[in-house]
């Protein structure tokens, strides 16, 4: 059994930048116990000695010429902000006024 | 016959021939959209003053005699996460829902050099998060086939708009099932290709070692067809394989004497519905009377598939989707902070399904829980690849149902996401492993579709045409179309 405790679920949300409501922060107690606990079976089987899966393709690093090609231009790549300011994208503050 | 309801191979002989023009086959598809679509709600964009202009730009190229592409005026839909320049392109999602890409993703590039007609975006679970369509953030999907029941998901309105003759062909997207249960349910063909066949490029991430893009069809030769146009390198995916795919056509026909096809007994077992068993069998007789060879096999690991797909592919959605954070595109729900405008905005921005996954993501990849979760589930995915890679060191096709049930019913199973998560347990195992699979119309059940899947090494895709071609050859089941009914008025 795996059980998820209310502080858990508050600080896997808080880790995934999700807020919940107290009604949200219940269901999802419950449904990731029921979850985790499912996919606790994966204990039994014995995988001593066998690799990771990350990937089916045995992908090696490729290199190509780092060149200037045509792409989006600085208004196409900031035509979808909801704010931009000076060409570029726009934040609250992140740093004390010093 | 209307000419919605015609394939593409039958629709490119009459356009070729001049029988008919590119805009009497989108005035057709659009016509057949606006009396069911009210049903069927298939689409959350449609695209149809765009469709007429395509289409006359097409046949205008015919008129003056110039060589056009292989897909040449055929109306085709497109999941709504396949980027489409300046058509807006949501995920189903609250937080995309005005987001107008400014590129398009390469498979949708290579079909308009195809020459296809797009009609329009299609409805999915948000973020192809889900089995049934239902957790689209706009509305669910009805199944052509029975309009209280689910098309299936998450590409379940790419299924169900070829279902229904909305248009020609579609495509979706496959992580965990996504293309292939839609289309067991609606009964269309359905093709997940092989890690790396085809171009994610401008596909919104869901769970990056297992997405594949693929194509719904009315029967096989269309899917070849399809599947021609999209695969292939693309230099914008580094997980597209180098070499150059066949033609896939010249599969169709070949005879499958002695062709040696597993039934893996996990796929059998408790779970699956006695009925679906029943067609699925029935089928394998066909194949049996067309000289394959088939015997009973295993996949020891099966039962653990769904585990390990529900550790890695939220983990890996938890990180891509990181970036859905109201800054570049999307709603962005204002604070005073960023970090509160960060949880502001996704939260406000992702229904519930998507926010559990990512949830389940991060808990799988944090301290402490790492090995137990995330780094077990891969090495359990390990074990699942080596089942199918022994396997088909004695079998050129795996077979087995698509989905354990027939299309269940809207809402039953939205409250329990674990049992909505088991009905992918037939398609979940493909994706883990990477190789290619293949959903076909098989027959019914109490007048629901029923799929059989199959399965090949990896690009083995000409294998499960062959085999789907001559099955689909010595049956009908693919020319059965489904009575939508609008307002108590059947339309056949």
């Amino acid at each position: 059994m795996v059980k998820i405790t209310d502080v858990e679920v508050e600080k896997i949300a808080r880790l995934s930048q999700l807020e919940l409501t107290s009604e949200e922060k219940r269901m999802f107690t419950q449904q990731l116990s029921d979850i985790l606990t499912f996919a606790q079976h994966l204990a039994q089987v014995n995988t001593d000695g066998v690799p990771p899966t990350i990937s089916v393709l045995d992908l090696v690093n490729v290199w190509r010429d780092d060149e200037v090609k045509e792409w989006l231009s600085r208004e196409e790549a900031l035509a979808e902000a909801a704010v931009v300011e000076d060409g570029c994208f726009k934040v609250p503050r992140i740093m004390d006024e010093e | 016959m209307e000419l919605w309801d015609l394939t593409v191979h039958e629709l490119s002989r009459l356009l070729a021939t001049g029988e008919v023009s590119a805009v009497e086959v989108t005035q057709a598809a659009l016509e057949r959209a606006q009396q069911v679509e009210p049903a069927v709600r298939a689409f959350v964009t449609s695209t149809a003053d765009q469709a007429v202009v395509e289409a006359n730009t097409v046949d205008a190229a015919r008129a003056r005699g110039e060589q056009v592409g292989p897909l040449a005026g055929i109306p085709m839909a497109l999941k709504d996460n396949i980027c489409t320049r300046g058509v807006r392109t949501t995920c189903c999602s609250r937080l995309l829902e005005k987001f107008a890409p400014s590129y398009d993703a390469t498979v949708v590039r290579r079909l308009q050099e195809a020459g296809a007609i797009l009609m329009g975006k299609t409805n999915m679970d948000e973020f192809a998060m889900g089995s049934s369509t239902e957790n689209s953030a706009f509305f669910p999907t009805h199944n052509p086939w029975d309009l209280e029941r689910v098309p299936g998901g998450s590409s379940g309105g790419s299924a169900a708009a070829v279902a229904a003759g909305e248009a020609v062909f579609s495509l979706g997207s496959d992580t965990g099932g996504s293309i292939r249960q839609p289309a067991a349910f609606c009964s269309v063909v359905g093709l997940k290709p092989s890690y790396g066949r085809v171009s994610r490029f401008g596909v919104t991430a869901f769970a990056s070692s297992l997405d594949q893009v693929g194509p719904f069809t009315k029967d096989v030769t269309d899917c070849a067809l399809v599947l021609n146009a999209i695969a292939g390198k693309d230099e914008l995916d580094p997980t597209s394989v180098v070499d150059t795919p066949p033609d896939y056509r010249q599969f169709l026909g070949k005879d499958i004497k002695g062709l040696r096809i597993g039934l893996p007994r996990e796929y059998f077992a408790e779970g699956i519905d006695d009925e679906v068993k029943e067609v699925i069998m029935k089928a394998v007789g066909v194949l049996e009377g067309l000289g394959a060879v088939v015997e009973e096999t295993s996949l020891p690991h099966t039962e653990y598939a769904p585990s390990v797909y529900y550790i890695l592919a939220p983990a890996e959605a938890s990180s891509n989707m990181g970036r859905l954070d109201g800054v570049r595109y999307g709603r962005r729900v204002e604070a005073p902070d960023v970090d509160t405008l960060y949880n502001r905005t996704r939260s406000q921005g992702f229904g519930a399904e998507v926010r559990r996954r990512l949830m389940i993501g991060t808990y799988a990849l944090s301290a402490g829980n790492y090995e137990v979760f995330y780094q077990k589930a891969q090495q359990v995915r390990t074990l699942i690849v080596r089942d199918f890679e022994q396997a088909f060191t004695q079998y050129d096709v795996l077979l087995t149902p698509t989905s354990p049930t027939t299309p269940f019913k809207i809402g039953e199973k939205i409250d329990d996401p674990l049992q909505m998560y088991l009905s992918d347990i037939c398609t979940i195992p493909v994706n883990l492993a990477g190789i290619p699979g293949l959903s076909l119309p098989c027959g019914f059940s109490q007048g629901l579709p029923v799929g059989m899947q199959l399965l090949a090494k990896p690009f083995a895709e000409s294998t499960l045409l062959q085999v789907a071609y001559a099955f689909e050859q010595n049956t009908d089941y693919h020319k059965q179309r489904p009575q939508v009914t609008v307002g108590g008025e059947s339309n056949a």
